[in-house]
Parts: C-alpha cells; sequence; structure tokens
C-alpha cells in the first residue's frame, strides 16, 4: 500500500462482503417461497424478502464502489486522501442507516414503515428497488455527497489520471441519476417513464464506467502493461457504453405508454450495447497476454478475467436475448427477465468488486498476494459461485421460455398461477444451484482466515494465461 | 490498438459521442413529454386514483406482482387485471379484501393488508386507469 490512507477502504469491503451474505440467505427464502408458497408466511411475505435481497444487493454494491475509489484514488492521485476521517464517519453512517432500514422492511409491515418516517411528506417509496423510506433515501444523498467530496478534493489535488476521471465521472453521474428516484410523479406513464432513469442508466450507463475504471486500474497493476495502453482502452469503452446506451434506455419504453417510435430507437441502440461488453472480453485477455510482470496474486487474475467474460455474457448475450421489440413483446417482465437481472448484476458488478477486494484486501493486510493456500480456495469459491450462477441462469432461462410458450405465445394461453405450477421443476433446480452459490460464498469468506501453504511466488503465476 | 489512433482520438469520441447521444436522449424525452398525453389515459387521473396509486405503493404491490410488465415475477400481471375480473373494481376489491390472514396452505398467498374501503376502492380504480394506458397492445392476451 502506497498511502495509509488508503487502508480504510478495508471497512468498505468488510461491510460489503458482510451484506452480500445477507443478500444470499434471502435469495434463497425467496427461491423456496417460489416452490412452497407459504414458507414464511405472513411473517417474511415474498415482497418483504425481495426488498431485503435487492436493497442488500446496491447496498453492498456501493460499498464496494466506495471502497474500490479509497483505495485507487489516492494511489492514481499519488497523494493521500483528502480526508480518511470523514470516510470512516460516513461508513458508519451509511452502515447505519442501511441496517434500520432493513430491519424496517423485516419488523413492521411495509405500511407501517411508511408511516413511520412520514412518507406523506415526500412519497418515495414502494417501487421496485427504490423502496427505502424518503429518509433513508436523503442520507444516501448526503452520504454520497461527502464521498464525492472527498475524493473529488483527492483526485483534484493530485495527479490527475484517465481512471481517476472516469470513475469521478460513473460516481457523480451515480448521485445524480439517483435524484430521479425523488421523482414520483402519480402518471403511471410518467412515473415508469423516470425511475428507468435511475435504473437503466445506472446499470448500463454510469455503473459500466465504474466497472471500466476499476478493471483497467487492476490490470494495470497486475499486467504492468503501458498505462497509455490501457487508457485508450478504457476510453474507447466507456465510449461505446454511452453512446449505445443512453438512447438504449428505450428498450424500457415499448409497453409503458410512451410513443412507439421508441420501439426502432431501443432495438437498435440497445442491440448494440453488448460491443462494449465485447470489446472489455478483448481488452482484459489482451492485456493479461501482453503482461510484463508475473504477479503472485493469481486469484485477483482470475476474477478480472471472469468479470469480462460473464458480464459480457449476462448483460451482452442474455440481454440481447430480449431486447428487439419483437422478442420482448413476449419476454417482457417473464423469468427470462430475471435469468438475465442475475447474470448480468453478477457478471458485470458482483465480480468486479469482488476482483478490486481480491487484489486490494492482501495489500491492506501487509502481503502481496495471499498465501498459496487461501489463494486456492478464493479460486473454489470462484468457480463454484460462478458455474452456479451460470446453472441458475440458465434454470430461469428455462422456465421463462415455457412461461412464454404456455401463457402468452399460445392461441390458448393459460393463467399465471397454472403456468407457474407446471414450470416448479425449474424453481427447485434454481433452489439447488442457489445452495451451490452459498457453499462457493463461504468458502469465499473463510479463505480470508486460511493462511499457510506455501507463500505465494510470482513464479506460480505462469500457468494462468 | 495501432498507432495511428491515439489516446487523445479515443477521449474526443467519447466526449463527442457521449455528449452527442445524451442530446439526443434528451430532444427525444421532450419529444416524448408531448406525445404521451395522447396515450396516457390522463383524462381518468381523478384524486381516487392518485390515491389508489399511493396505496398501490406504500403496501409494495410491485413486491410481486407486475404492472405493464415491471416489478416482480412471483404473481400475475396486474396491468389488465380490470379486464382479467370482468371490467369489474367491485371484483378487485372483493379479491384484496378476501385474502386470508394466514395465506392458503402450501401455496404462494397474497397477504392481507387490513385496507380500508376507501383505500380499496382507489386501489381498484387505480388498476382500472393503469388497464386503459395505451400500451401498444401489449400484453399479448388476457392472461397477462
Ligand atoms: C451490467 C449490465 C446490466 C445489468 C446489471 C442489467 C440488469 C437488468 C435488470 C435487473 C433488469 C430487470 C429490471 C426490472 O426489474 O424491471 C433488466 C431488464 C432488461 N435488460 Fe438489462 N442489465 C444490464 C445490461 C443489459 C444490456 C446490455 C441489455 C441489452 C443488450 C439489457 C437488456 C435488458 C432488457 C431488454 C430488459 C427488460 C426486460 C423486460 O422487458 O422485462 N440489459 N436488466
Ligand atoms: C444464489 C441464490 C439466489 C437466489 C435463490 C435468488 C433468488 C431471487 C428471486 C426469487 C428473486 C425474485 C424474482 C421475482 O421477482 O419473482 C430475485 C431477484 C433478484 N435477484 Fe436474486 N437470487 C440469488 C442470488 C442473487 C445474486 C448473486 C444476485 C446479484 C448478482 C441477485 C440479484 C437479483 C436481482 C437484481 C433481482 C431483481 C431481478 C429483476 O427485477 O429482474 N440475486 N432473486
Ligand atoms: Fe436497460
Amino acid at each position: 500500500m502506497k498511502y495509509s490512507s488508503q487502508a480504510v477502504a478495508k471497512l468498505y469491503f468488510i461491510a460489503a462482503i458482510g451484506l452480500f451474505v445477507g443478500q444470499i440467505l434471502f435469495g434463497l427464502v425467496m427461491g423456496l417461497q417460489y416452490v412452497w408458497g407459504d414458507f414464511l408466511f405472513p411473517a417474511i411475505p415474498f415482497n418483504v424478502a425481495r426488498m431485503v435481497h435487492t436493497n442488500l444487493l446496491i447496498v453492498w454494491l456501493l460499498f464496494g464502489f466506495m471502497g474500490a475509489a479509497y483505495y485507487l484514488v489516492p494511489e492514481e492521485a499519488e497523494r493521500e486522501l483528502h480526508s480518511p476521517f470523514l470516510a470512516r464517519l460516513l461508513f458508519w453512517v451509511f452502515l447505519v442507516a442501511g441496517a434500520l432500514t432493513i430491519l424496517g422492511y423485516l419488523l413492521v409491515p411495509y405500511a407501517r414503515l411508511a408511516e413511520l418516517t412520514m412518507n406523506d411528506l415526500l412519497p418515495t417509496m414502494g417501487r421496485e428497488f427504490l423502496e427505502q423510506p424518503t429518509i433513508t433515501k436523503i442520507g444516501i444523498v448526503i452520504v454520497a455527497l461527502g464521498f464525492l467530496y472527498n475524493i473529488g478534493m483527492t483526485i483534484l489535488a493530485g495527479r490527475k489520471t484517465v481512471v481517476n476521471l472516469v470513475l469521478l465521472t460513473g460516481l457523480v453521474g451515480l448521485a445524480v441519476f439517483f435524484l430521479f428516484s425523488f421523482y414520483v410523479p402519480d402518471n403511471l406513464v410518467l412515473d415508469k417513464y423516470f425511475w428507468w432513469w435511475v435504473v437503466h442508466l445506472w446499470v448500463e450507463g454510469v455503473w459500466e464506467l465504474i466497472l471500466g475504471s476499476i478493471l483497467a486500474f487492476v490490470l494495470i497493476k497486475i499486467t504492468g502493461v503501458d498505462r497509455e495502453v490501457i487508457e485508450k482502452w478504457l476510453y474507447v469503452i466507456i465510449a461505446m457504453t454511452l453512446i449505445t446506451g443512453i438512447i438504449g434506455t428505450g428498450h424500457h419504453f415499448y409497453w409503458i405508454g410512451t410513443p412507439e417510435y421508441w420501439q426502432w430507437w431501443g432495438s437498435v441502440f440497445s442491440a448494440m450495447e453488448p460491443i462494449p461488453f465485447f470489446m472489455m472480453t478483448v481488452f482484459a485477455f489482451n492485456m493479461v497476454n501482453r503482461r510484463r510482470r508475473e504477479h503472485p496474486n493469481r486469484a485477483a487474475m482470475l476474477w478480472a478475467l471472469g468479470t469480462a467474460v460473464m458480464a459480457f455474457l449476462g448483460a451482452g448475450v442474455w440481454g440481447f436475448l430480449h431486447t428487439l421489440a419483437p422478442v420482448n413483446y413476449y419476454t417482457h417482465g417473464t423469468q427470462v427477465t430475471a435469468a438475465h437481472g442475475h447474470m448480468a448484476f453478477y457478471g458485470a458488478y458482483v465480480m468486479i468488486v469482488l476482483t478490486v477486494i481480491s487484489y486490494a484486501m492482501p495489500i491492506m493486510r501487509g502481503q502481496e498476494a495471499s498465501d498459496r493456500r487461501s489463494q486456492v480456495m478464493e479460486m473454489w469459491s470462484f468457480w463454484l459461485m460462478t458455474v452456479s450462477m451460470v446453472f441458475i441462469t440458465l434454470f430461469l432461462t428455462g422456465a421463462g421460455v415455457l412461461q412464454v410458450w404456455m401463457q402468452r405465445y399460445t392461441d390458448v394461453p393459460q393463467s399465471f398461477m397454472v403456468v407457474q405450477q407446471k414450470i416448479e421443476i425449474f424453481y427447485w433446480l434454481r433452489e439447488l444451484a442457489g445452495l451451490v452459490f452459498l457453499v462457493g460464498l463461504v468458502l469465499y469468506v473463510i479463505s480470508f482466515f486460511v493462511k499457510g501453504g506455501e507463500p505465494a511466488r510470482a513464479a506460480d503465476t505462469a500457468d494462468t494465461a | 490498438m495501432s498507432e495511428v489512433f491515439t489516446k487523445s482520438m479515443a477521449r474526443n469520441i467519447y466526449y463527442g459521442g457521449s455528449m452527442f447521444f445524451f442530446l439526443l436522449f434528451l430532444a427525444l424525452t421532450f419529444d416524448t413529454m408531448g406525445e404521451v398525453p395522447k396515450r396516457d389515459n390522463h383524462e381518468a387521473l381523478t384524486a381516487q386514483v392518485a390515491l389508489g396509486k399511493k396505496v398501490w405503493e406504500e403496501n409494495d404491490c410491485i413486491g410481486c406482482h407486475t404492472l405493464l410488465g415491471e416489478g416482480a415475477y412471483f404473481a400475475p400481471e396486474l396491468g389488465n387485471v380490470y379486464k382479467r375480473f370482468g371490467n369489474s373494481t367491485d371484483a378487485i376489491v372483493a379479491f384484496i379484501k378476501g385474502r386470508p390472514a394466514n395465506g392458503i396452505p402450501g401455496r404462494r398467498s397474497m397477504p392481507q393488508f387490513n385496507l380500508s374501503d376507501e383505500e380499496l376502492e382507489a386501489v381498484a380504480a387505480f388498476l382500472k386507469y393503469a388497464s386503459e394506458i395505451n400500451s401498444a397492445n401489449w400484453p399479448p392476451n388476457i392472461q397477462g
């Protein structure tokens, strides 16, 4: 570690991993509710489990992004973080606010939570992914402002690398688009239209800038390839992201009461959204093949390559599958959507956060890379989680295709609940794959505490390419 | 990438391209705002419907159901439930009101929300309003 203030990232990473475990447990609860309808009913209804699952996901990814920024911004800027104290303070504010919100979901009925948090004053609750009480949303904005101030000051006062500037742009964009979560018009069409300015412009816009810059940073470090080369790639990738992804928002405007020209704009531009993800894959493998050094952290390299591949599969391939309007007409809001949502979030954002943790955590704990045994276990967890996520995606896709077949693409449509029962087997298989995912995650956590084996040496990496 | 394609060229494509397409997106949004009133059934947007939307949100209905295809996939689409229930808000009210507090053994169950009569009528009115938005002929059939 070059600068002692980078160490604040450790707190953020630990919290991220802890919340990740919680997210998966609630995923498994819901997976069971899919086949055992009244499991935990009425104590934890499905919608409550779902908001816990998705909100924990978003919050831990935000912890991961912030941790990544606190780690890499000082190193890139070649100076200490502007205020490590502010970073620690905001960590606790965010953690406590997050924990209280989750407890609120679990302990009182949602309508009561709305009442307790005075949702009437500025109603923003009850929209997918944005279920947080208004007061929590305001807290998120305050934390985001403090965070942006802190890393912004660090960047302005130091060396301005492309990695830092792109990361900062992505993070500012994240905060700006979140502001649309406060706009909840009575008009359902407008409500939906601008809801996507948060959700789509996050995951297919500004978050990709964050993803790209973190990936670029880790690749610079572990491959030793000339920064000029990597920065050029980064610019091209994010250029393609925004050129295709902004108008690509139109793939959500087909059936919500917006003009039908969006079927053209959305289809054409979103069909090109896989391009930047494909370039990311080519980029990562290229840089690793041209590496100038053998970094002893083999696990980090595996995560970096895995991110590039899985993001392309989940976002690029599974996104393309249902993005053209004539296809989306049948798949819209089915298990196909859930399949894509899972692999895309995992492949792009879960994996990039685990990549930077894998790279930075050993360094913050005083080693260039973890001991060999620890790395082997971490790589096992990589394969278990990644392969089981592939299976989750395949099972949900199977469920979705049959759902479309029986309920939508037919002259004799059957009712939703009847069809759900007929495709139950896929939900059992999904739950099984989810349990394997959990095993992988437990191994991942354990890997941090495993010591010994030969200390990782540079020569060990010779066969990773 | 080759030497002819320099980093500053890449940067210019990034700045120019994203700026251009963001402005185009704003222009399309501006046009959409003009077109939406022809399709969004705003004539039906009464105070009761607005209350119904709030009831919808404050009970997180979207956490199980889809509405015009967006939301969760655990329970049926509700954008067209008014039509599926024979164009009857009464049927919607009766259904929501009739959910057993302890669920239906072994089956996916909808919670009993204990809504007041005013809230029940309002949420049904909201669903009626939603079903009359012009959604380009989606969903493909009455089953949603
Ligand atoms: C890492 C990037 C991405 C992530 C994390 C992501 C995630 C998601 C999620 C969670 C949803 C469901 C939203 C909801 O609940 O309504 C969704 C919907 C969708 N995504 Fe993505 N996505 C990504 C990239 C892409 C790309 C590149 C494409 C196109 C090529 C795409 C196409 C779609 C489409 C068409 C839908 C709507 C599905 C429907 O009609 O039900 N996504 N995405
Ligand atoms: C491993 C076990 C997991 C299980 C059993 C599981 C299960 C579920 C279930 C049942 C839903 C609700 C689907 C519905 O609305 O009907 C859901 C939603 C979601 N989960 Fe998971 N999940 C798991 C892991 C994950 C992971 C690792 C991620 C992130 C990478 C994730 C991200 C999401 C997202 C983004 C949604 C919302 C999807 C959408 O709106 O389309 N889940 N999950
Ligand atoms: Fe999208």
